[in-house]
């Protein structure tokens, strides 16, 4: 059991874990709404806007994480002023927006000569985690958690029948957005731990993985949520022995969990085609 | 009972007590609706319909007459560009507990993972409002009306495992948890199976007995007599005369005589 304890030794790796724990948790729970709402893409989109954000802090020393905030949330509310009008089609507008947002980030980049640091916002630094770091990961996680429970009826109603809610009074757009900024304060979170480029599998794949075990609700989330954290701490481990990219290593775990799922779903669907009588 | 308090999805001020003198539960005066494309056409044309309360008006009509762009604008759903709608002498939207809305099925995602039983729960939710959840009475509510449309066996099962006629009796059952004075149902017989048909026909005429409202779109002509009190022919988006030999109830026919002037709106 000692291979167990040994990298519980290092600091580093207790608050990296901790960190995988709870950006996993919050994304898959927040991610089972983008998997249902069809929203994957703009899960992505958000990751690669705040790439502006971060780098405009990081060149003036502020706060990476309030800059790559700020630059979220200018996102979700763009698209969700876009998404209300008709001239362009949705997914083309998040399209244009997401790649010219992330192209100027890589601009800003270019002029600093220290692509060192775009590897970490890219792919992720989860080893480089700081206390503070710690601290707004978790506050993130409990604003979202809390905010999905309050919320839970609405967000539930609006994803699957818009028309009954907005004949009760319930405005479905305004429930969009605020989903938006949770979905962009998540992302944020997540790109400390995988990066830019594969935060959209932290929102999708445990989501999209618990969505082919169960058909309830509550139950997707949480089998989301273990999923999540499974694979954030797998991940870890095997990023400490065998000395690969963690953010990779998560990422990979969650869609082993995936493909598993995916044939277990198979085999269920094949038996009880079996067992109906011919 | 909750501890929390009620705060309802829409704050309306508006609500006024003259509600209550209000002689028609639908007021429909000169309404024109136009195509979210800003199409020249209208989606309705100066339609006008009374509903004394207590009433079963169908609104009869080919597809594309606008019988579902009226239920729409009577709920709330469109914009109004010329005319008025009131609801118990109320704007639309101001006393939403009391109108309950049927959509057609396919204006929902049935793969969405919820069971027939949260499905029907969600007609509590008007009167639940924020934060609040269904309570246990809320739940013995929608179990009964489950019941009541034959669906019990199938309370847990997820709503896109049901069939087209349980899937129609499922929204049915909903809209009467709502427990709402106002019945806007678009369709309720359309493509359902002959046992669906009879439960909804069932469920109809107990509400007349219990004295609720009810505006139903259909283009079935067969069952107007005995579901019906009287009927609304609609054609591209206008009033038309009935077919020869259709079917004409009293209600309206009493209610074309001038307006006695309590009636009339100011303004």
């Amino acid at each position: 059991m000692d291979w167990l304890i040994e990298p519980l030794r290092y600091s580093f790796m207790q608050t990296a874990i901790l960190a995988a724990v709870l950006v996993g948790a919050t994304c898959a729970t927040i991610g089972v709404y983008v998997v249902l709402r069809r929203m994957a893409f703009i899960g992505d989109a958000l990751a690669h806007t705040a790439l502006p954000g971060l780098v405009v802090a990081y060149l003036n020393g502020w706060n990476l994480f309030g800059g790559a905030v700020v630059a979220g949330l200018l996102t979700a509310l763009g698209i969700g002023w876009l998404s209300r009008r008709e001239e362009v089609r949705e997914d083309t507008a998040i399209g244009i927006l997401f790649t010219g947002m992330f192209a100027l980030g890589i601009l800003l980049i270019s002029t600093t000569r220290s692509f060192r640091d775009l590897t970490h916002i890219l792919f992720g630094n989860i080893l480089g985690v700081t206390t503070s770091d710690l601290l707004l990961i978790g506050i993130v996680t409990v604003i979202t958690l809390v905010a999905l429970v309050a919320f839970h009826k609405e967000f539930e109603l609006t994803s699957f029948d818009p028309i009954h809610a907005e004949v009760i009074g319930l405005r479905a757009d305004r429930l969009r957005y605020l989903l938006l900024i949770l979905l962009s304060l998540t992302v944020v979170t997540s790109i400390q731990v995988v990066g830019v480029v594969l935060t959209s599998a932290m929102l999708v794949t445990p989501a999209a993985t618990a969505a082919l075990l169960t058909n309830r609700l509550p139950r997707m989330m949480l089998i989301a949520a273990l999923i999540a954290i499974a694979s954030g701490v797998i991940g870890l481990y095997i990023s400490f022995y065998q000395n690969v990219a963690s953010g990779a290593a998560i990422v990979l775990v969650a869609t082993v969990c995936f493909g598993l799922a995916w044939v277990v779903r198979i085999i269920k669907s094949r038996m009880a085609a079996k067992t109906i009588p011919a | 009972m909750s501890v929390i308090p009620f705060f309802p999805y829409k704050k309306y001020s508006g609500a006024s007590s003259k509600a209550t003198a209000a002689p028609f539960a639908v007021d429909v005066d000169q309404l024109s609706v136009g195509y979210p494309s800003g199409d020249q056409m209208y989606a309705l044309d100066n339609v006008s319909l009374q509903v004394p309360s207590g009433a079963r008006i169908a609104l009869v009509g080919p597809n594309g007459a606008g019988k579902s762009t009226l239920l729409k604008a009577i709920a709330g759903l469109l914009k109004v560009q010329s005319g008025s709608i009131h609801l118990y002498g109320n704007p639309v939207g101001a006393e939403p507990q009391r109108v309950a809305y049927l959509p057609q099925r396919g204006e929902i995602d049935w793969r969405f993972p919820i069971s027939l039983h949260k499905l029907v729960v969600t007609g509590r939710y008007v009167h639940l409002g924020w934060f609040r959840r269904p309570s246990a009475d809320d739940h013995k509510k929608a179990d009964e009306m489950i019941r009541r449309l034959g669906l019990s066996a199938l309370a847990d099962r997820q709503i896109g495992q049901l069939s087209g006629g349980q899937q129609q009796r499922a929204l049915l059952a909903r809209a009467l948890t709502q427990n709402a004075d106002l019945l806007l149902l678009d369709e309720p017989l359309n493509a359902v199976d002959s046992q669906t048909r009879a439960v909804i026909a069932d469920v109809l005429n107990q509400l007349q007995r219990e004295g609720k409202t009810v505006l139903a779109a259909t283009h079935d002509l067969g069952r107007l007599e005995t579901d019906y009190d009287d009927a609304m022919y609609l054609a591209e988006g206008r009033e038309v005369a009935p077919p020869p030999g259709a079917f004409t109830g009293q209600v309206r026919t009493k209610l074309a005589q001038p307006k006695p002037t309590f009636t009339h709106k100011a303004g």
